[in-house]
């Protein structure tokens, strides 16, 4: 990884790759299984919360409304609800460790990546259309996942 | 004061129990030893490492005779610890522990003529209430008749950055010997890709 003969000047040149090696910085910071979930997707977060000494899991459910900082450990989401009439957001860190589950509650579909047009719209505009072939697709793999532990 | 020499990869984070904490990553060494020095024979005790490999074909011929005197490839870079004197020809990572405190030296990114707000952290002048074109000036730079001078050493536009610049007393977070990296939290200062040269820290521990 450090000195690498360039071949065509014959001499010894230092070379790295630094996507390489930042990723592998990152790697034990990635968690091995996170769910695959996309922007319209409406999405179950257990989040541990400490206070004091106790710690106890808070659920927060709503629409994922953007996936940012891209594939390494520094990923995170946006989540949007509407709660008591105020919208509400909130970032999570993907890979975070104070994460303990995400589950997918419903598949929406969409046309674009971020979906911020809908802090504009409230109550029946802001609905998204499902997505039925990946909740479909989501059911079937349940089934085999079931039968395969029987 | 044990030393190496190293070039700035990159910046990232990393998580840390329940927190996210932001790295530098150095690839550092290993250094060649490329020169002694003994208070004898100089008047003080240092050892000369250095870093990255160029070819001869760059290198001056009074540079070769150098190098070739303490048995190493040419080295674009050249730098002197004193009172550090490693047995091996050879100084790896492995010199630190994990965890201590360093002192990290580098160029920093150079920012040309600058103004005095990017500069000196100026507030420049207000955006309404009559001032014209001057948004981003310094104001006054001094008196009156007294001292009818402007006084030495006054903060003012001119050039800014590419200077040597220590950042005291950085946490060591990790050292992976087999691939020659060092993580220290934090940022430090230059660009990716510059010449750094990290120190055990100077600062006392109280």
């Amino acid at each position: 990884m450090l000195c690498v003969a360039d071949k065509e000047a014959g001499e010894l040149i230092m070379k790295y790759n630094k996507g390489a090696i930042l990723r592998s910085i990152e790697q034990p910071s990635i968690k091995a299984e996170v769910p695959e979930f996309d922007t319209g997707d409406t999405v179950k977060i257990d989040y541990k919360v400490v206070e004091g000494t106790r710690s106890r899991i808070q659920a927060y459910e709503g629409v994922v409304i953007a996936k940012k900082n891209g594939k390494g450990a520094r990923a995170t989401f946006t989540v949007r609800k509407v709660s008591f009439g105020e919208g509400v957001e909130r970032v999570f860190p993907l890979h975070s460790p104070l994460i303990d589950s995400i589950t997918v509650v419903r598949r929406g579909r969409t046309r674009r990546s971020k979906l911020y047009y809908l802090r504009d719209l409230r109550g029946k505009a802001a609905r998204l259309r499902t997505d039925a072939g990946r909740q479909e697709a989501d059911r079937a793999a349940a089934r085999t996942a079931k039968e395969t532990t029987n | 004061m044990k030393g190496i020499l190293g070039t700035k990869v990159g910046m990232t984070q990393v998580w840390q129990d329940d927190r996210l904490v932001p790295v530098t990553v150095i690839l550092a060494g290993p250094c060649p030893v490329v020169q002694r020095k003994a208070a004898d024979s100089d008047g003080y005790s240092a050892v000369q490492l250095g870093w990255e490999e160029k070819t001869t074909k760059a290198s001056s011929k009074p540079e070769l005779g150098h190098f070739k005197k303490a048995g190493a490839n040419p080295q674009r870079h050249l730098v002197e610890f004193r009172d550090f004197s490693p047995e091996a020809d050879q100084v790896s990572v492995e010199i630190f522990e994990q965890g201590q405190k360093v002192d990290v030296t580098a160029t920093s990114k150079g920012r040309g003529t600058a103004g005095v707000i990017k500069r000196w952290n100026f507030g420049g002048l207000p955006a309404t209430h009559g001032v014209k074109k001057k948004h981003r000036a310094p104001g006054s730079i001094g008196q009156r008749k007294f001292p009818g001078r402007v006084y030495k050493g006054k903060k003012m536009p001119g050039h800014y950055g590419s200077e040597k610049i220590t950042t005291l007393g950085l946490e060591l977070l990790e050292i992976r010997a087999d691939d020659n990296l060092l993580l220290i939290k934090g940022a430090i200062p230059g660009p990716n890709g510059g010449l750094v040269v990290v120190k055990d820290s100077k600062r006392k521990v109280s």
